[in-house]
């Protein structure tokens, strides 16, 4: 691999810090000598701008600053400051002049701190915790509605269906959790440590699945293997069977069965993430573990497995709560879980709140499952190994029975998730073409991309946003509202709609009721209604996504790089867009990617949300799925398909491109060849 | 900075847009601003209010696009009007109940009675009083205070195999019960509102015990788990899955007018039940005017049309559904199966014994 893209820069330099560089690497105030070598003064060019809460020191002796050479143009004299204080070499002077004496200083060095008592709730945490606080807002909407319910549903649900319900919810989380990790794990582990046919291709191909919505494989598969569908037709034919009772076949529209198309389309998941964090992972570290005797199957189980576990976690978690929220599938397939349930309670008996404590169960559910795993690894943290000391694990590779078995193994989910479904839709989009071509296709389909594209870059800059923060400065209130709106994902998603729709209603109804008290003006719903809602109910709903891929990227990132950054005069913000982004690039573009495909099947938020005449391509294929009509649904479905897998394409090629580690798993934590140059 | 009251607002920003101090803030070169600015500028040309065209009428629909686009379509040729829709299946009665007194929304098309009585339930809706829909409307359908109108109905039929099921053995609702039907029967999920209003009228005509007697031997006779849409169970019949099936016409409407679905249809034998009792339950979609109608005006023309000659025949003939106004005749199709008695409870009570009747469904564990 030869390293194309220029090394990466260890120390981000400004272009003017030059000549004070020398001074801060100084030990600020250790030596006499130092003291009486910076000026003693600031001088403010004639007349300044002058900031009302600035108090200038004047000719005060001011030992911990130091005119920029650079700036004399502007009228503001520039400050540095001891390593950490954030922004500093950016910052123009406000009342940080301050008049203590350099003694002052060393004796309590937080307390001359420049925003006082205030730096905790300033900048990033302050940013952070206004949009947790936004993002959370659905959430706790759906907790209010809880706790307003028409009549009280649980004694009714105990006496009859409630432990069925619940039954089935665990049985449909454990089986799709069992089937998501063996065929997301292998697969990840497969296509990162050997080399065998076709290795490249299933690289991204396994990917493939992921833009199948889970309602459509149902219907493909239900179409399939149903009583009257070709494939019992054919053993019908070949057996000389005539009807139904007269043999054994396994019926799809059982718990089973809905597992089996859950596991299809959310196995991507939990592969995405366990590649990427299996190539992240240093040879150094596998050899050492083979330098002390591991054997392979052992240092799959002690090493890597441990080491990528946050990140598979990360991964299961969206794959589960991708199920709870499903009700196309499981109320096709006829199996009762809470989710359905929720629904019957909420538009069967017509009792809102009822639906909403289900919802809070579910949440209940999540959290506890989430809450489990945390505990489970409390105390441990896996930082890679830094810069100097990653090496790529080489791909060993397999022949004959076992290179034949690693290609089926890779080849079975892709052709059962995406070849055959989308072989199906081909079909019937292809007979019934002049049929449903009946829509101006372009302007949906432009509809659901841009929509999905604003989606994914709001949502993951919220992810960063939050995740970053919680870097900075960790704060519990901070931490809980990230957790609280993570939640968001977990929540089926008309309830979240009308999460989204009370405080949105409830905002644009007070502005409005005040600017006709104020100023007879009406403006009527400024956000309800609009895309704007859709927006952010779909960056709520996917912020789980966004957040735990960016910070599971982030989290791996040292705080030894910070540190550095930091004593060398970096502002956060700059340390975040020169280390870590660069950094973090893969699980910036992973999750902007699985928001982007999620966001272009998002249909139940989607629906109640959107503005007039508004279609996206999973609305329009929606009025007729909802009725069953999957031939008439069929051009539709595969144009999701199809859009969905314009990132999948996309991103392979642009990590091709960059030459790094070829995978959605890219880790630009510096490679041989890049140190070397 | 010296604010020159001659200067026009704008020339005053522009100033401070110029000034130094404020160029020395770099926005236009920093990066985090200007992808944040990216970001957001589709979102606030988004809040640009939508131009006000005079003539418009908003509809929150319950109902199919494809189903009701045609019919709007006639009605903006012949009044010039612009018909805005949203359609989805759950939630749009709870996003005008919070959009409150400033919902755009003019009109909610409804496609059952649990839509429609949670609609009056959440005092969303106003009464309207109009002679041609009192005219065209049955009084049956229509509700005494005006505050939601039938526009459409469908018969919750019977239908049995034509091979296995000798004609007669099955003519009223009750007979699904009876003993020799065991493993015969398939409908959708009892959770259904087709289902469940079913059941209301059971409740509604022979009182809670009876209906759950009657629900109880119906699931016992039940070939499979309840699944699927009316179009499945007549599937199933025609595939020797099991040999009766409770369906609304319309499914059989459109599955003799699907060329591939037509031997599904023809495997079956149509039953209109209760003919000798009470009639055969009916269920409707309708139509109820919002509170705060922005358009009433326009809204109220629209209602009129839906309920007049060209939009009724217009049901009819594209989805197999029977007209509400009695003098407009079925399609072809469904007039061949000839005229029948329709059970005239009112809407009221099933939507009285609805939640009942969804919860004897959970009692009875129908779909388990």
């Amino acid at each position: 691999m030869t390293a194309k893209k220029p090394p990466l820069s260890p120390i981000p330099q400004l272009p003017d810090a030059a000549a004070v560089t020398g001074r801060v690497k100084a030990q600020w105030g250790s030596s006499p000598a130092y003291q009486s070598a910076t000026p003693s003064a600031v001088s403010w060019p004639g007349g300044a701008f002058r900031y009302s809460a600035s108090r200038i020191a004047g000719t005060r002796q001011l030992s911990n600053t130091a005119v920029h050479p650079a700036r004399g143009s502007t009228p503001f004299p520039e400050i540095q400051y001891r390593k950490h204080f954030p922004g500093a070499l950016k910052r123009p002077a406000r009342r940080v002049l301050t008049n203590t004496t350099s003694v002052d200083v060393n004796r309590r060095p937080r307390r001359i701190a420049p925003y006082g008592i205030w730096a905790s709730i300033r900048g990033w945490p302050l940013m952070a915790l206004i949009v947790a606080f936004v993002v959370c807002l659905p959430i706790l909407s759906v907790l209010y509605l809880a706790f307003n319910p028409k009549e009280n549903i649980w004694p009714h649900l105990w006496d009859t269906v409630l432990l069925q319900y619940i039954a089935n919810t665990l049985g449909l989380m454990f089986g799709v959790a069992t089937g998501t990790l063996l065929i997301g794990v292998s697969t990840a582990w497969l296509v990162t440590r050997y080399e065998f046919p076709g290795r490249a291709i299933f690289n991204w191909a396994l990917l493939l699945p992921f833009a199948v919505p889970a309602y459509v494989i149902a219907y493909i598969y239900t179409d399939l293997l149903e009583f009257a569908g070709p494939v019992q037709g054919a053993l019908r034919a070949a057996f000389g069977w005539t009807l139904a009772n007269e043999y054994w076949f396994p019926s799809i529209r059982s718990l089973p069965g809905a597992i089996t198309m859950m596991v299809l389309v959310l196995y991507p998941y939990v592969y995405l993430l366990a590649r990427a964090a299996f190539l992240e992972q240093s040879a150094s570290v596998v050899e050492a573990a083979r330098a002390l005797g591991g054997t392979s199957r052992s240092r799959f189980f002690r090493i890597s497995l441990p080491m990528a576990r946050p990140a598979i976690v990360v991964g299961l978690a969206m794959a589960l709560m991708e199920t709870l929220n499903d009700f196309g599938t499981v109320d096709y397939f006829a199996v009762r879980t809470l989710t359905s349930g929720l629904y019957d309670v909420w538009l069967g008996m017509n009792n809102l709140g009822g639906g909403a404590q289900i919802a809070t169960l579910l949440l209940v559910f999540v959290t506890m499952l989430i809450g489990l795993e945390k505990v489970s690894r409390r105390h441990q943290e896996h930082y890679q190994p830094t810069a100097s000391r990653f090496r790529k694990i080489s791909r060993r590779q397999l022949k004959g029975k076992e290179a034949t078995l690693a290609t089926t193994i890779c080849f079975i989910p892709i052709c059962f998730g995406f070849l055959i479904p989308a072989w199906v839709l081909l079909n019937y989009s292809i007979q019934n073409f002049d049929h449903s071509f009946n829509a101006d296709f372009r302007q949906i389909a432009f509809n659901s991309m841009g929509l999905s594209a604003i989606a994914a870059s709001t949502a993951v800059a919220v992810g960063i946003l939050l995740s970053y923060s919680q870097r900075l400065r960790p704060t519990r209130l901070l931490k809980t509202s990230v957790n609280i709106s993570s939640l968001g994902y977990a929540v089926p998603g008309a309830v979240l709609a009308i999460g989204v729709i009370i405080p949105f209603a409830a905002i644009d109804n007070s502005v409005d009721a005040f600017m006709r008290k104020h100023f007879d003006y009406s403006t009527g719903l400024l956000l309800s209604g609009t895309v704007f809602a859709l927006v952010f109910a779909y960056t709520v709903r996917f912020l789980a996504v966004a957040y735990g891929s960016v910070d599971a990227s982030m989290k791996k990132i040292s705080p030894h790089m910070d540190d550095a950054a930091r004593s060398l005069g970096h502002s956060s913000l700059g340390i975040l867009s020169k280390i870590h982004l660069p950094l973090m690039k893969s699980g910036v573009l992973t999750a902007a990617l699985v928001v982007f495909v999620d966001c272009m099947k998002e249909l139940p938020a989607t629906l109640v949300l959107r503005p007039f005449n508004f279609d996206t391509l999973a609305t329009h294929v929606y009025q007729y799925a909802s009725d069953e009509l999957i031939a008439e649904a069929a051009l539709g479905s595969l144009l999701i398909v199809l859009v969905g897998l314009v990132p999948v394409i996309l991103l392979t090629v642009s990590i091709d491109r960059s030459q790094e580690l070829k995978a959605a798993g890219i880790s630009t934590i510096g490679t041989p060849e890049n140190q070397s140059g | 900075m010296v604010v020159n009251e001659n200067y026009s607002y704008y020339h005053q920003c522009s100033l401070i847009i110029q000034h130094p101090r404020f160029i020395s803030m770099k926005f236009k070169n920093n990066r985090v601003v200007r992808s944040v600015l990216v970001i957001l500028a589709p979102l606030l040309i988004s809040f640009a209010p939508s131009q006000a065209i005079a003539e418009e009428v908003n509809v929150y629909s319950y109902r199919q696009p494809f189903l009701t686009d045609p019919i709007f379509d006639a009605f903006t040729a012949e009044t010039g009007i612009k018909v805005n829709t949203v359609f989805a299946k759950k939630g749009l009665i709870e996003r005008l109940e919070n959009e409150g007194a400033n919902s755009p929304a003019d009109l909610v098309l409804v496609t059952n009675v649990g839509n429609l009585a949670a609609a009056v339930e959440a005092g969303i809706t106003q009464p309207v009083s109009n002679d041609v829909l009192e005219s065209n409307i049955p009084a049956s359908f229509r509700d005494v205070d005006g505050h939601w109108f039938g526009l459409t109905s469908r018969g919750r039929i019977i239908v049995t195999s034509k091979d296995r099921i000798e004609e007669g053995l099955i003519s009223d609702y009750g007979d699904l019960a009876k003993p020799e039907l065991k493993g015969k029967i398939c409908t959708r999920s009892g959770k259904h509102s087709y289902m469940v209003e079913l059941i209301a009228s059971v409740i509604a005509h022979e009182g809670e015990e009876a209906a759950k007697q009657w629900l109880q031997s119906v699931k016992t006779n039940l070939a499979r788990k309840p699944q699927g849409n009316d179009r499945a169970q007549v599937k199933a019949i025609s595939q020797g899955e099991c040999d009766v099936a409770i369906i609304n016409t319309y499914y059989m409407g459109a599955m003799m007018t699907d060329p591939e679905q037509q031997a599904w249809a023809d495997s079956v034998n149509i039953v209109f039940p209760n003919q000798s009792g009470r009639g055969t339950h009916m269920n409707i979609s309708g139509v109820v005017m919002t509170k705060s109608s922005p358009n009433r005006d326009n809204a109220v023309k629209l209602m009129e049309f839906l309920a007049n000659d060209a939009a009724q025949s217009m049901y009819a003939t594209n989805n197999h559904e029977y007209p509400i106004k009695p003098d407009v005749s079925p399609s072809e199709l469904v007039s061949s199966w000839g005229e029948f008695k329709k059970d005239d409870l009112s809407l009221n009570d099933i939507a009285k014994y609805r939640a009942q009747a969804s919860r004897l469904v959970d009692i009875v564990d129908y779909d388990g």
